[in-house]
């Protein structure tokens, strides 16, 4: 089966975002951006299900800047077969992403679709699921583990409580959580080879999507400071802060 | 405004997560309830007792057993035609089940809010919690999550709901559910404990965490969380973990031994109200937002203070 596998382009999880002094949101200018940390995960699983002969393609897409293209790189680098940017400079929101890679997932006809379960930047946790409700297709959300059977794909998933194994019925889309995998990191020979790797540039509008953001941001400030507190010099100056609160009960 | 609010349970009884949703369906409107499940009667009883609740939908069916997103979704969008907000908990059935709904009714979900500003206007966080965004919907209907550690939780009595059975929609026949290996423990659950010790990567090992964090949390009557380090290298279950891609916890006390304070792991317990942090290095930046901070080795310190409490 042809695997589709979503990946964004984000501030650097190392990176301690700083909210702009207007208010109108986060200060990206000059910030180190890499590949979403879950897309990652996500683009290394599609690779696994490859060498273990399950995927025979594996397509990356990404929506957003012409930037993007170093993020689609660096998934062909991985060992992703070819990429399609989808070049906009406009806020993107999950609906919209989602409407988009619904109608790749129409005209490329995957087996599985893998995204992250959730982009960093604005810790959104939706694009899988809406992929899924809009190709009417199943979800397997949070993946700890996955393995294909046949026609049905089986995911482990990270929940509340623990663990949980759902079926699926192939085509469906999996959502990667952090255990699933650990990605590996691309060497030389492959970054020089991901430069030959096709990759097709497209705009919303060839996919016909309206992409006018649903929400409004009105403003975005910093969350309240928490200050730091006091150093205590032993465990029995630690005991006596417990005491004044009345702890233990 | 009339709000449907999903009822999380296990067929047995109402999940406290429910109740900081139904508060936050309060401050939009009317509360209306849905209780999916299997042999969950009681559950609806149970829901429609919550203060300021009225009318519990209950779509009770074997197909709504384990919640599947997939035989969820299109019962909630029927029951989406007389209600004009959808509000889950942001718990992994919450997060799981919100956007399939949401993509269906065609509207963009609000993730996580933390406020209820106007009828259409919330709070919410982007860059794990170090922005707060101000967000209006131009949607026609609402789709939302909720933070639980946002909102109060509505009382679980004086409430005087009335329940009525809504057909279910049958099997989508698109997923089906295996099996689960759910954690059993005496221990509070996280999101409610009053009391955290959460343990991180300096613990060592399984046997190591567990003779050093437990005996702690034991005496204090705690829940137990941990860093992501600590769960993906196996020490405990990734359910105990704490942070921006785990679970946000806001406890009275959230004791931190051996964790470094990565932006990932405050995003999940820097609204905790008394933050305790013991480590090594006087210059980890769990100190920065740490109330009371302990410098030292937590072999020795963690003990100790075991001992003296
Ligand atoms: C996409 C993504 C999502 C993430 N989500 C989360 C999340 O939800 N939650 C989360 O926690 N992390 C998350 N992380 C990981 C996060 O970035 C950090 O790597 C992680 O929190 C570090 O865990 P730690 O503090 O236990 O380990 P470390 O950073 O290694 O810190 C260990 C600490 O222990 C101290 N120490 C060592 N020995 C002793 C001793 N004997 N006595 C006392 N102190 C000692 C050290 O001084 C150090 O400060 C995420 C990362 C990514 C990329
Ligand atoms: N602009 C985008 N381009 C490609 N994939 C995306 C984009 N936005 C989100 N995704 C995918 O959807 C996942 C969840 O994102 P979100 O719902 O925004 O938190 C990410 O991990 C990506 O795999």
């Amino acid at each position: 089966m042809k695997a589709l596998v979503c990946v964004k382009r984000v501030i650097d999880y190392n990176v301690k975002p700083r909210v702009k002094a207007d208010g109108t949101g986060v200060d990206l200018a000059n910030v180190k951006m890499s590949m979403n940390p879950f897309d990652e995960i996500a683009v290394e699983e599609a690779i696994r299900l490859k060498e273990k002969g399950v995927v025979t393609e594996i397509v990356a897409v990404s929506v957003g800047p012409q930037k993007a293209q170093e993020t689609l790189r660096t998934a062909l680098a991985m060992g992703a077969d070819r990429a399609i940017l989808v070049m906009t400079d406009d806020e993107m929101e999950p609906l919209a992403v989602a409407k988009i890679v619904k109608a790749i997932a129409d005209e490329e006809a995957p087996g599985i679709i893998i995204t992250g379960k959730q982009a960093i930047d604005d810790d959104n946790n939706q694009v899988g699921q809406m992929i899924a409700a809009l190709l009417g297709r199943p979800q397997g959300t949070f993946a700890n583990e996955i393995t294909v059977e046949g026609d049905a794909i089986v995911v482990k998933r990270e929940v509340d409580g623990g663990l949980e194994t759902v079926k699926l019925a192939a085509p469906a889309i999996v959502t990667t959580d952090l255990r699933l995998n650990e990605p590996r990191y691309a060497s030389l020979p492959n970054i020089m080879k991901a430069k030959n790797k096709p990759m097709a540039q497209k705009t919303p509008a060839d996919y016909g999507v309206d992409t006018t953001p649903r929400l409004k941001t009105l403003k975005v400030v910093e969350p309240p400071v928490r200050v730091a507190g006091i150093k205590v010099p032993d465990v029995d100056a630690l005991v006596a802060k417990l005491k004044e609160m009345g702890i233990p009960a | 405004m009339k709000t449907l609010v999903w009822v999380e349970h296990d067929n047995a009884s109402v999940k406290d997560a429910t109740l900081a949703v139904v508060t936050a369906a309060s401050k939009l409107g009317e509360v209306h309830l849905l209780v999916a499940g299997s042999g969950c009667a009681a559950v609806a009883d149970e829901a429609a007792r919550i203060e300021g609740v009225g009318k519990v939908h209950l779509a009770d069916d074997v197909v709504y057993a384990n919640a599947l997103a997939e035989n969820v979704a299109p019962l909630v969008v029927e029951l989406m035609g007389h209600h004009d907000a959808f509000l889950a908990p942001a718990t992994t059935t919450g997060k799981n089940i919100a956007p399939r709904v949401a993509a269906l009714l065609d509207v963009m979900q609000i993730s996580d809010i933390l406020s209820v500003e106007g009828e259409k206007t919330f709070t919410r966080p982007i860059y794990a919690g170090n922005a707060i965004a101000t967000v209006e919907s131009t949607d026609a209907k609402l789709v939302i999550t909720v933070r639980g550690t946002a909102f109060a939780k509505a009382a679980t009595s004086g409430g005087a709901g009335t329940v009525e059975a809504v057909a279910g929609k049958g099997d989508s026949g698109l997923s089906s559910f295996v099996g689960s290996e759910l954690a059993k423990s005496e221990r509070p659950e996280l999101t409610s404990a009053k009391i955290i010790v959460s343990g991180g990567r300096a613990l060592k090992d399984a046997e190591t965490f567990k003779a050093v964090i437990f005996p702690l949390a034991d005496k204090l009557g705690a829940g137990i969380g941990a860093s992501r380090a600590a769960v993906d290298a196996g020490y405990v279950p990734n359910d105990y973990q704490v942070g921006q891609t785990g679970k946000i916890v806001a406890p009275q006390v959230y004791l931190a031994v051996g964790i470094s304070g990565a932006i990932q792991h405050l995003a999940g317990m820097k609204d905790s109200k008394v933050i305790i942090a013991i480590n090594k290095d006087e210059d980890a930046p769990i100190f920065q937002v740490a109330d009371i901070g302990l410098v030292g080795d937590l072999f020795t310190l963690v003990p100790e203070l075991t001992g003296k409490l």
